[in-house]
């Protein structure tokens, strides 16, 4: 297990093996058993907050959805932060860099001036409210971001996720901002940075795909462009 | 600025993916029929269809090349601004000059 913040320091620990027992499980005999200065982040432990994704044996994962034996079939687990974000302490990153480009691809929902009083009514079978569904699952976990090569050869690219969002309202019926939004992301730290690698698709515990959405701002973009909104 | 730029490079792949289909496919005709490089000329020479093919062969590989190379510069080396992009407006009026003059040579040959 990585220890401190630099990424020097690996402790070894003996934990007892239990059926049945998540990685999250593991992590947790250590601090309660092993070594209580131990740092580690989680809330739920059934998959529905995010908080608890690290590097298992070089995988980015939520801890508590991973069992022992099928990330170790030996036995033998690596532990590590996620990657592409700071190290606070031990397995906890600091996410604000994340969560500042979510802010950065305008990730948040502007309404239309139009919207009128009454809900707005968006048809479940219309495509706009299609593409959103596939992509609006996401509870930013940050693991399609720690996958992500990109993110790791340039800090400044927006990652898989923020795109993610992005692209949930660029398909908002409601949204007004979506000019604004694509402009914000047009240029070389966003969505053309993409690589189509895959990776965040492969890890994404939501079997959500980052890379599907990005593929479709680039697509809205070659449109904006060709309008002359770019 | 990213977002033309990505135009143009996909609109150049479109032309190119076809134009290298149909220049390797030339190539391996060529070859098999044992055609020697004067005979090749013969039949470039004056044909305004091969001249007009090469030609947006030339201006296709002009406009993808330094617009890739430039995307690979900055992502690997991190040079950046507008010392770059000149250098890339250089490298792309090289490559239409060189590809045009070799075009008119097979034409005018």
């Amino acid at each position: 297990m990585q220890r401190g913040s630099d990424g020097r320091r690996i402790d070894r620990f003996n934990v007892p093996r239990q059926p049945a027992q998540t990685v999250l499980d593991v992590v947790t005999w250590i601090q309660r058993e092993a070594d209580p200065t131990l740092a580690y982040r989680f809330a739920c432990r059934v998959g529905m907050c995010g908080s608890c994704a690290m590097t298992v044996n070089g995988k980015p994962r939520w801890t508590c959805r991973t069992r022992v034996e099928r990330a170790a079939p030996d036995g033998h687990l690596a532990l590590e932060p996620l990657r592409n974000m700071p190290v606070v302490k031990d397995l906890v990153v600091d996410m604000a860099p994340f969560f500042a480009k979510w802010t950065a691809a305008r990730g948040v929902f502007s309404p239309r001036d139009d919207l009128g009083e009454d809900f707005a009514v968006v048809p479940p079978a219309t495509p706009g409210r299609r593409a959103a569904d596939a992509a609006i699952e996401c509870i930013g976990c940050g693991v399609c971001y720690a996958a992500c090569d990109v993110v790791a050869w340039r800090s400044d690219y927006l990652g898989p996720a923020a795109l993610n969002r992005a692209w949930t309202l660029v398909n908002d019926a409601r949204d007004g901002a979506g000019r604004e939004r694509l402009a914000a992301i047009a240029e070389d730290t966003g969505c053309h940075a993409c690589h189509s690698h895959g990776s965040c698709t492969q890890h994404c515990p939501k079997a959500l795909s980052p890379t599907a959405s990005i593929a479709g701002l680039k697509r809205a973009m070659l449109h904006a462009a060709m309008r002359g909104e770019l | 600025m990213t977002a033309r730029l990505f135009m143009l490079q996909r609109g150049s792949a479109a032309v190119l993916a076809l134009a290298v289909l149909v220049h390797l496919a030339t190539i391996i005709i060529a070859v098999r029929g044992g055609l020697t490089a004067g005979e090749i000329l013969g039949r470039t020479s004056g044909n305004l269809g091969w001249f007009a093919f090469y030609t947006v062969f030339v201006f296709a590989a002009a406009i993808h090349a330094p617009i890739g190379l430039r995307t690979i510069l900055r992502e690997w080396t991190g040079w950046r601004g507008r010392f770059c992009d000149a250098v890339m407006v250089v490298f792309a009026v090289s490559l239409l000059v060189l590809g045009l003059r070799a075009t008119w040579a097979v034409y005018a040959a």
